[in-house]
């Protein structure tokens, strides 16, 4: 499926900003075998005094810029076309879930992909005891990695109701999971703490959602958002298997991803370090175009 | 040790501290002979055969010819000196900027140099092994490709800083400065508890500590052949001089702030090597190169003696709620612009589980064991290890795996000798052996070991308690030097896990003693080296807002007590109503009711004055520290007993002597460089302020032909300055006297007029006081000349108001043209 990318959002500051420094993460991912980035580019405005462009740790591209001087604005603009292979993923390949902890045990390598960076807590997922019971109660013995992942992902959708305001970009996992409310950030964050609770590694996968218009109806512009899910490791066969908890399915062609990493933390589009007086506001426009053919 | 005293401990008899009846009062012979080491530990002062250890001889005569109360006045006088520096640590957590007094045991831990120099040996070996499993763990990766490191380990630790990864640091090595917590086990041997690798602490202690053993044994410790410390330390800063690339570069001490434990320290070692002690907030990355903002600009910064953990370095990169952090720093460390001691990421280094690998890595990565062994370790995760655990949990301290201190030493859930210590998490109540199965993925077993003692001077006896101690190495151009000496640390009780300083341990010297004389050595540079006068480095803009607030702080504590005081001795006569109402809504501006005898608004102004302050306490007089805060003490002190009324004035004429002190102490002190210009414009302004506000109260009100009875008096007693206007106006007071002497009298301290000279001079300094003026110049020079144009009956209370609201206007020009 070939895809037109757009992304813009713009902070405006009512004061004003200075010396403004961003690190943002939003290009769409070269994946092997999954996804192809034809061409991309991120414009910012004003021109930033300095940007450097280069790859983090789990191998997202980044942008770190700075601006000297006093700005009221700062805007992003993404461009990019992707091609996206919707390959369904073979969960025979699966290994058991009891067989995961010796696996993970004979995993000497620490490179990006390594699920080992993945079960640990993290900076926004710490350990959670409710949501471990949770996990082990939607789990029937003798499932594999895939199937114990499927299911969490599952009781998930049914038991948590999406609510854009319900929670921020920093509410903890497990208040989202006490409201039982939430959107894509803490259905994702709340389905790793419960795939790490049982042992299975899990990270944060940021990204774009292709969204249909209602039939009959035309696409909105600008109406998508970026979107987020979760991959879970499940073993070295398998490898890595993505799902998305707020749609309860294997994300296939719809899906395009931008970023891993093991929670919000490490993928946030946008963090930004500067000196403001008076607040700040944002205005956030996505599309994601299907083009023909 | 006598034949009695030998039988008693064979026997298994427990410590008994008592104090002996004194023989004649003279001398104290029975300290020695009295003294009961535990049975089965070994101790420092006493060998294996119960005889005393030689290095330990001249102390031990020394303390025996004294008399308890001798010695009780020598020991005063060390504990005099650290209150008088103003030493004191913070207890974790704890928010409140003052700290807690310091925990002091003036009898040093002794050690022969032939000792010394085995155990630097080894842990210079162990500083070595360290940069060798560092560089890997950030580089190729080698020891987890071949199974001597678990590729888990590295993965789960917080501390492995993911941005580092491949990063080579500019200097070519991770570590430059570490420390090594050791203590002797039970066989008489040394042991490595723990290593500190990221931040380390306590080498400014260790210098406190021996400033202090220095004045409770002056002869003994100059005869003593004590190696001295300051060798160590000239070593180190000119290392950290010779790291820099660019000659213009500075050296700074990365702080996280005032408000963390060993703040003290950071500000003494700053003070001491003559280095900037910056927080994240002065420093900024511009093209890829660190600054520090200062008054005159952005100036490069070189090498920074990291004193913040790691992960709290830069909120873009690491932590991402790190408000310590410079956001931008890595990228800067990536550039090579800065050599970072020690680099980021080494902290994965204090990984508690760490330990259990080391022995195995040393001999493959130097075909060596290790000269030291560190205490036995097993980490948990591994299902061998984990099985030998269980079925010891009651000889084993537990912990989690990642923790960068003893288990004990910590909020987390641990085990101690089979019992657990639950966390904060409620969940974890549960039984050991159930907490155990569950978590020991992230736990590590580390073996009990019984910790040596060393004596300690208690109820006039000397009583044995475990030791350890932290000693440092910093890398020269030739190679690992170590500290001869140490900070060490004391339990309070005979349990180890007493000894850390929250849990009431104490702290003490610890001397290596030559059987030679020693070479005596200080920071001063070698002896033929040309003299040359170091200039004060630019000022940081944080450093010079808050000396620019403490003084306005200070001043209004002082103005505000002046109006209080004159409150109080006015209520007192029950005399006139108006004018009290007048005191009271001039206090009222600065959020004060005059109703209790030391309002709580004043407290907490003086409270906001002690913070600035603070937060400075690199640049400013020990002495003006102390006497600061001992205002706020006997303020607080005085605020519980004092009544309204002439006993509140009477109280409050004290506490103006007091700061008057603090003032007299920073002003004929304080060396005049940038710093001491903020904190003086600061003061100019707060009072130029205050006493114009005073005056538009007090003088004639346009509508009204008088001002209330007895406000012109008022304000001459508040502007402390009767003498002078009984000296210069022989006549009755009125108007025009005190708005001569008060707003226009350029040559009385206490007038408007004579604090806007003082601002437009200092600002003159700070921007170099020639060629076109600045904005900020400008401005001064407006107000200065607005009120220089007036005359007494010209000089009403509008004019009053405009100048008053002017003057704080140029509070925030100040603001714009030096502190941003």
């Amino acid at each position: 499926m070939l895809y037109d990318i757009r992304l813009s959002i713009t902070y405006t500051y009512p004061g004003s900003a200075v010396g403004g420094r961003h690190l943002v993460r939003v290009m769409p991912l070269e994946v092997a075998g999954a996804q192809r980035l034809i061409a991309g580019l991120l414009d910012i405005t004003p021109r930033p005094e300095e940007r450097e462009d280069g790859t983090d740790f789990f191998g997202n591209a980044t942008s770190s810029f700075a601006f000297r001087g006093a700005h009221k604005t700062v805007g992003f603009r993404v461009q990019a076309r992707v091609e996206r292979l919707g390959i369904d993923p073979d969960l025979q390949l699966s290994l058991p879930l009891s067989a995961l902890a010796t696996a993970l045990n004979d995993h000497a390598e620490l490179g990006p992909a390594s699920p080992l960076h993945f079960l640990a807590a993290s900076v926004r997922v710490p350990p959670n005891a409710a949501l471990t019971r949770y996990a082990r109660a939607a789990l029937r013995p003798g499932m594999t990695a895939a199937q114990a992942t499927v299911a969490i992902g599952q009781a998930l959708f049914k038991d948590m109701a999406f609510d854009a305001k319900a929670t921020t970009v920093d509410t903890p996992a497990a208040e989202a999971f006490a409201k039982r409310r939430g959107v894509c950030q803490d259905f994702s964050h709340i389905m790793i703490t419960c795939l790490r609770g049982i042992g299975v590694p899990a990270g944060y996968v940021s990204g774009y959602l292709r969204t249909r218009p209602p039939p009959g109806k035309p696409r909105l512009e600008g109406a998508d958002a970026m979107h987020a899910w979760v991959r879970a490791w499940c073993g070295p066969a398998l490898g890595w298997l993505e799902y998305d908890p707020t749609n309860a399915c294997i994300p296939a062609a719809d899906h395009i991803v931008a970023a891993y990493g093991r929670d919000y933390s490490d993928v946030s589009p946008i963090k930004g370090s500067l000196r403001i007086s008076g607040g700040q506001k944002s205005v956030q426009a996505v599309d994601v175009i299907a083009l023909p053919g | 040790m006598s034949n009695d005293a030998r039988s008693a401990a064979a026997a298994g008899a427990l410590e008994v501290p008592r104090v002996k009846a004194q023989a004649k009062s003279t001398a104290n012979s029975g300290l020695f002979a009295d003294y009961r080491p535990l049975p089965g530990v070994p101790d420092e002062l006493v060998d294996e055969q119960g005889q005393m250890r030689p290095a330990w001889a001249g102390l031990i005569d020394h303390l025996s010819g004294l008399t308890p109360a001798q010695i009780a006045r020598d020991f005063a006088r060390g504990d005099g000196h650290l209150a008088d520096a103003g030493v004191f640590f913070r207890k974790y957590g704890d928010t409140s900027i003052a700290g807690r007094d310091w925990p002091y045991s003036p009898v040093p831990i002794v050690l022969h140099d032939t000792e010394w120099t085995k155990l630097a040996a080894g842990l210079i070996q162990r500083a070595d092994l360290l940069e060798q499993v560092v560089a890997d763990i950030y580089g190729p990766n080698r020891l987890v490709a071949n199974g001597h490191l678990p590729a888990a380990l590295i993965a789960q630790s917080p501390e492995w800083l993911r941005p580092m990864v491949g990063v080579t640091p500019r200097s070519g090595h991770f570590l430059h400065f570490v420390a090594f917590e050791i203590g002797r086990g039970p066989d008489g041997r040394w042991w490595v508890l723990s290593d500190r690798t990221d931040a380390p602490s306590g080498a400014g202690f260790a210098l406190e500590n021996r400033v202090a053993t220095t004045k409770v044994f002056p002869e003994l410790y100059r005869d003593s052949n004590v190696h001295r410390l300051a060798g160590f330390f000239r070593s180190f800063r000119d290392t950290l001089d010779g790291l820099r690339q660019n000659s213009h570069g500075k050296v700074g001490i990365l702080t996280p702030g005032p408000l963390t434990d060993t703040y003290y320290e950071q500000a003494y070692i700053a003070r001491y090597l003559g280095m900037a002690l910056l927080q994240g907030e002065d420093l900024c990355v511009v093209d890829g190169a660190l600054k520090v903002r200062t008054v005159q600009g952005l100036a490069p910064v070189d090498v920074l003696w990291r004193r913040m953990d790691g992960v709290w370095a830069d909120p873009l990169e690491l932590n991402e709620t790190s408000e310590l952090g410079t956001p931008g720093l890595m990228a800067a460390i990536r550039a090579g612009q800065v050599t970072m001691v020690n680099a980021l990421g080494v902290g994965i280094l204090e990984s508690q589980a760490l330990m259990a690998f080391l022995p195995s890595i040393a001999k493959v990565l130097t075909g060596q064991p290790l000269l030291l062994p560190n205490v036995a370790t097993w980490w948990c995760g591994q299902r061998a290890e984990r099985d030998h655990v269980a079925a010891r949990l009651h000889k084993m301290i537990i912990g989690p795996a990642h923790g960068t201190r003893m288990p004990y030493e910590t909020n987390a859930a641990h085990a101690v000798a089979g019992t657990l210590h639950h966390g904060p998490d409620p969940a974890d109540d549960m039984d050991l052996h159930d907490w155990f199965t569950d978590n020991a993925d992230h736990l590590v077993a580390k073996e009990i070991v019984t910790l040596s003692t060393t004596p300690v001077y208690e109820n006039g006896a000397l009583v044995p308690r475990p030791m350890t101690i932290r000693v440092f190495l910093a890398r020269t151009d030739q190679g690992w030097q170590a500290m001869p000496g140490g900070f060490g640390r004391i339990g309070k009780t005979r349990d180890n896990a007493a000894i850390s300083m929250r849990n009431g341990g104490a702290v003490a010297d610890v001397w290596v003693v030559s059987d030679a004389p020693v070479a005596p050595a200080s920071l001063l540079g070698r002896a033929n080296a040309p003299f040359i006068r170091a200039e004060p480095g630019a000022l940081p803009t944080r450093a010079a807002d808050n000396l620019f607030w403490l003084g306005r702080y200070v001043e209004r504590t002082e103005g505000i007590m002046r109006l209080v005081r004159a409150y109080h001795s006015r209520h007192a006569e029950m005399a006139n109503e108006t004018l009290l109402a007048l005191i009271r809504d001039r206090l009222k501006t600065y959020g004060i009711t005059p109703d209790e005898a030391v309002p709580a608004g004043l407290r907490s102004i003086l409270g906001s004055a002690v913070y600035s302050a603070g937060n400075i306490r690199d640049r400013f007089s020990v002495d003006g520290w102390a006497a600061l805060q001992d205002l706020q003490k006997s303020m607080t002190r005085i605020a519980k007993t004092a009544v309204p009324g002439q006993d509140a004035a009477l109280v409050l004429s004290v506490m103006l002597r007091k700061i008057s002190g603090f003032s007299g102490l920073v002003h004929e002190n304080m060396y005049r460089s940038a710093g001491w210009q903020f904190l003086t414009i600061g003061r100019s302004l707060e009072r130029a302020a205050m006493m114009a506000d005073l005056l538009a109260a007090v003088v004639t009100p346009v509508a009204t032909p008088d001002a209330p009875e007895g406000a012109l008096d008022l304000a001459i007693e508040v502007g402390d300055s009767i003498m002078m206007h009984r000296q210069r106006y022989a006549v009755v007071t009125s108007r025009e006297t005190v708005i001569d002497l008060l707003a226009l009298d350029g040559q009385n301290p206490r007038s408007v007029m004579f604090h806007l000279d003082v601002i437009a001079h200092r600002v003159a300094d700070l921007t170099g006081g020639h060629g076109q003026k600045t904005p900020v110049e400008r401005q001064v020079l407006a107000v200065q000349t607005a009120v220089a144009l007036q005359a007494p009956h010209t000089l009403d209370s509008a004019a009053l108001r405009g100048i008053h609201g002017d003057i704080l206007d140029l509070s925030g020009a100040l603001n714009g043209a030096f502190l941003h």
